[in-house]
């Protein structure tokens, strides 16, 4: 099939940035957004124009670098589906296809397609952990955690650190990550020692960078891993917790 | 013993630097002999970490907890983006919990098998001795693995084992594993003993006086190449099989840091022994740019079949069980469809030439879920699969759930790598080397789930010990100053590289070499390898390089972002270890493992081994001059795994 593609250039963090309108020849439906991407970038390159730069390594949805705004919307059009999972079969020829990055004034744009999401790391190193040095755990076996509750802490925890929820976002806020690594933690056993702290310390770091959120579900909704909202009220709560609790932050 | 090419000159012989004692508490007893830094003096010593994977990251976060002042390097943009994220299938334990037999030896047993007798015993030993801490360190850190309805950790079976030692979180193990472990590298991020720079790229080793002391890198957003020194260097940089271009692993990784290391004198061990993973999702056409696993795991539920009849393109459900071929519970019913990779990938390569293939390429073979559903219902299916049947159903666009899977080989994995001794060092004192990017414990073919476990154990469990015995007489001293003039060559070799790449102005892309190379290596360094074709790479490898260097283009400047002229430099890097990968294969005159010289097998096409003149590491040397490697040999004693041929039948 063949597309046209409206790709947001942009050349550095200062530069204003525009749409470029490219064409997408000879695209075969097993083909993936990003091949498709790399088959129109060796074109530009033979054209003796500057490829577009986007992110993406691992091309199976799980290392979370890939991540774009197609046609408006936060890895585009496919349910639970990271931008290099999305396959050429869910469109046809002659479809006109606008791309752009990630927006959210807590990921700046760097060049083209790629914005600099190190203000997860930021909230990750405030808390997003359990406090246990090499060496000092105990059996594996020792603390019996129910299947229901570690099933849970998973589905938290697949997040894959993309920031679809904070492109998608209106008010370009960071919850449901916030939430997916605050909830796995305090859910477990393992992580219940420190849980108020590290929920109003995450919070906190949170805050520094991203808006605030006022339930709108775009987050969910966009998210390749469909993690639910919910964790997000059990992050509000153990927020709540901290802020009323004597021993908490 | 000599070299088998009459172009290799053979070196000295290397020395694992193996303590001496019984296997089972040798490991034991060194902690206790090795030197110790005390705590207060811990946090004078500089050490520079390459790579956040499971490796890396452990080790700084273990090496930051003791005290010590970690840099780290990663090219991404967050050390989670790392490729152990994408392991799927879980890690191996001895623990036993399935009283089902399983003990610290049998694992080293099962791996030192697996790996076809090449790898060093006692590394593998402490190996199996590490797991068990493995897995409580994980779980206390909060990885959510799976469990049963009483609460405590489930386990599966996984190809080459007939225990159930594998941990799991879901599909996604290894992400899971990585997120603890890079959790506990970002305490110590918070904590300031662990220094982090993001989207900056190793580009030389700096050596003074032999000694490793520091690294040259590049700023990825910027351009800019700055010197770092410290008093030891560890590479964590994972493996090399995107040598061949199509793998399984991310675009991104890369050979870059451990072949500059190899440039520099430290030596490269066992290139050739490269593991083809047996279930990836096949290739669909040239556009194609990365191979997707299918994990192993599949194999514990799913029959492998292919039509009895060649060419029959008939849907696979009007095929009857009576026409199918399931291949490897024909020829292995011991192990049936849970055969080591090694001989998975061969046989299905041998019913995929002999005209069995399946789908619209025939380039695959089927693994089939249908019996799998019918005992255990589809919800056990979806439960311990689901996310992996998801995937492949956005892939191939086909449910697997009715029809089954299409599968085949894919490069995957590198058991070579940098060679290291005992204490995970190079032959350059104060590089160290660990996870995948040394060579040190699967020999000539790692066992599934044992890259979790090997990467987690070298960087919780085994470095943080022996950095320290290494450290300890440099105390009082500096780090080498960045002035020196090591630094100040080294800097300049990458600036005048970095111009050359982008001064060439050719026609072709990078990726179009990338790609070429990639057939060249696949057809005659792949799963298969003879003489005659191994001699053709190496005479057409350096043409095809040579073309590179006349006619690549790369567009864009040095001061922004330019992944084109980071790739330029990762693939020029490739096209020398590929050829030094053609001569370890070529120079190794046996089959063994995952290293399959069609000259050497047995009647049932098996890999024949060679222990007489083989059994050695192959360490190669790095020839300044531009002629052809040293070959330096570490020869392998057995003495708890009796040597004898590997049998799955």
């Amino acid at each position: 099939m063949k597309l046209t593609l409206h790709v947001w250039r942009q050349n550095s963090p200062t530069d204003a940035g525009r749409f470029e309108s490219y064409t997408a020849a000879d695209i075969s439906e097993d083909m993936s957004f990003l091949e498709m991407l790399d088959q129109v970038n060796e074109q530009l390159i033979a054209d003796g124009i500057e490829p577009i730069q986007f992110e993406h390594d691992c091309r199976e949805g799980i290392c979370g670098s890939c991540g774009v705004m197609i046609d408006g919307r936060a890895h585009g059009p496919q349910r639970g589906t990271a931008t290099c999972q999305l396959h050429m079969r869910q469109y046809s020829d002659g479809d006109e296809i606008t791309i752009e990055p990630w927006r959210a004034a807590g990921f700046p744009v760097i060049k083209d397609l790629v914005v600099d999401r190190s203000a997860f790391d930021r909230i990750i190193e405030s808390g997003g952990y359990v406090s246990v040095p090499t060496g000092a755990a105990p059996d594996a076996n020792l603390i019996p955690v129910p299947k229901e509750t570690a099933d849970r802490a998973m589905d938290a925890a697949t997040c894959i650190g993309c920031g679809a929820c904070v492109a998608a976002c209106p008010n370009g806020a960071a919850q449901l990550f916030t939430a997916a690594k605050v909830s796995q933690l305090n859910m477990l056993p393992q992580g219940r020692p420190e849980k108020l702290e590290r929920v109003a310390n995450m919070v906190d770091t949170m805050e520094q960078f991203f808006g605030s959120c006022t339930n709108v579900r775009e987050c969910e909704a966009s998210c390749p891993k469909e993690i639910s909202i919910d964790f997000i009220a059990m992050m509000n709560r153990d927020y709540l917790r901290s802020r009323f609790s004597s021993n908490g932050a | 013993m000599a070299s088998n090419m009459s172009t290799v000159t053979l070196g000295s012989e290397l020395d694992g630097q193996v303590p001496s004692g019984d296997i089972e508490s040798l490991w034991d007893q060194h902690q206790f002999d090795m030197k110790l830094v005390n705590p207060a003096n811990k946090r004078k010593f500089e050490i520079i970490m390459i790579g956040t994977g499971l490796a890396g990251a452990s080790a700084a976060a273990t090496l930051g907890e003791l005290g010590y002042h970690v840099t780290v390097f990663t090219f991404h943009d967050s050390p989670r983006r790392a490729h152990s994220i994408s392991a799927q299938g879980g890690i191996n334990a001895a623990k036993n919990y399935q009283n089902d037999g399983d003990s610290v030896f049998r694992l080293f047993y099962d791996t030192v098998k697996g790996g076809d007798y090449r790898s060093r015993e006692a590394n593998v030993y402490r190996l199996a001795q590490a797991s068990l801490s493995i897995i409580d360190q994980a779980v206390a850190q909060g990885v959510p693995f799976a469990r049963e309805y009483g609460g405590l950790l489930d386990n599966r079976s996984f190809g080459g084992a007939q225990v159930s030692r594998t941990f799991y979180a879901r599909g996604q193990t290894g992400q899971q594993l990585l997120l603890g472990a890079y959790q506990a590298m970002a305490r110590q991020v918070d904590a300031g003993t662990v220094t982090l720079h993001n989207r900056v790229e190793m580009l030389d080793l700096v050596v003074v006086d032999g000694r490793a002391v520091g690294v040259v890198v590049r700023d990825l957003l910027t351009g800019e190449i700055t010197s770092h020194s410290a008093h030891a260097v560890v590479l964590a940089t994972g493996g090399y099989s995107n040598a061949f271009y199509l793998s399984t692993n991310a675009m991104k990784c890369n050979a870059t840091a451990i072949w500059r290391a190899y440039r520099k004198g430290a030596y490269l061990a066992n290139p050739c022994f490269t593991q083809i993973h047996p279930t990836a999702i096949p290739a669909s056409e040239d556009f194609q740019s990365k191979l997707t696993l299918m994990s192993e795991s599949l194999r514990n539920d799913g029959r492998i079949w292919v039509p009895e009849e060649p060419h029959d393109d008939r849907s696979p459900r009007d095929i009857d069980d009576s026409e199918r071929d399931y291949f490897l519970e024909r020829r292995y019913p011991a192990f049936g469809n849970l055969v080591p990779r090694d001989v998975a990938s061969r046989n299905a390569k041998e019913r995929v030439d002999s005209g069995h293939g399946v789908g619209r390429k025939h380039n695959g073979v089927y693994l089939d879920f249908a019996d799998a559903i019918d005992r255990l219902g589809t919800d056990a299916i979806t439960e311990k699969y689901g996310n992996l049947f998801e995937m492949y159903e956005r892939i191939t666009g086909e449910n697997p759930y009715a029809v089954p899977m299409r599968i085949y080989p894919a490069p995957h994995y590198t058991m070579g790598g940098l060679w290291v001794d005992y204490h995970l060092m190079s032959n350059l004192p104060g590089l160290f080397v660990i996870g995948e990017a040394n060579f040190s414990d699967h020999g000539a073919n790692r066992l599934g789930a044992s890259a979790l476990m090997q990467g987690l154990a070298d960087g919780y469990f085994v470095l943080p010990y022996t950095i320290g015995n290494y450290l300890s007489p440099l105390l009082g001293q500096a780090p080498v100053d960045t002035g020196h003039d090591a630094f100040k060559q080294a800097e300049k070799t990458v600036r005048e590289r970095i111009d050359q790449l982008l001064s060439i102005g050719g026609t072709r892309t990078v990726d179009w070499f990338h790609r070429e190379l990639g057939k060249i290596l696949w057809d005659y360094c792949g799963m298969g390898r003879n003489r005659e074709g191994l001699e053709k790479a190496l005479s057409e490898i350096p043409a095809l390089r040579a073309e590179f260097e006349a006619d690549v283009r790369v567009l864009g400047d040095d001061a922004s972002l330019n992944e084109s002229l980071e790739k330029a430099g990762r693939v020029e890097d490739f096209f020398e270890l590929a050829e030094l990968m053609c001569i370890d294969a070529l120079d190794r005159d046996e089959s063994c493992g995952a290293h399959f010289r069609e000259e050497h097998q047995t009647a049932e096409g098996e890999a024949l081994r060679n222990d007489e003149d083989y059994s050695y590491v192959a360490a190669w040397e790095h020839n300044d001059a531009g002629g052809p490697p040293t070959l330096h040999k570490e020869p392998l004693e057995f003495e708890y795994v009796a040597l004898s041929q590997r049998s799955y039948k």
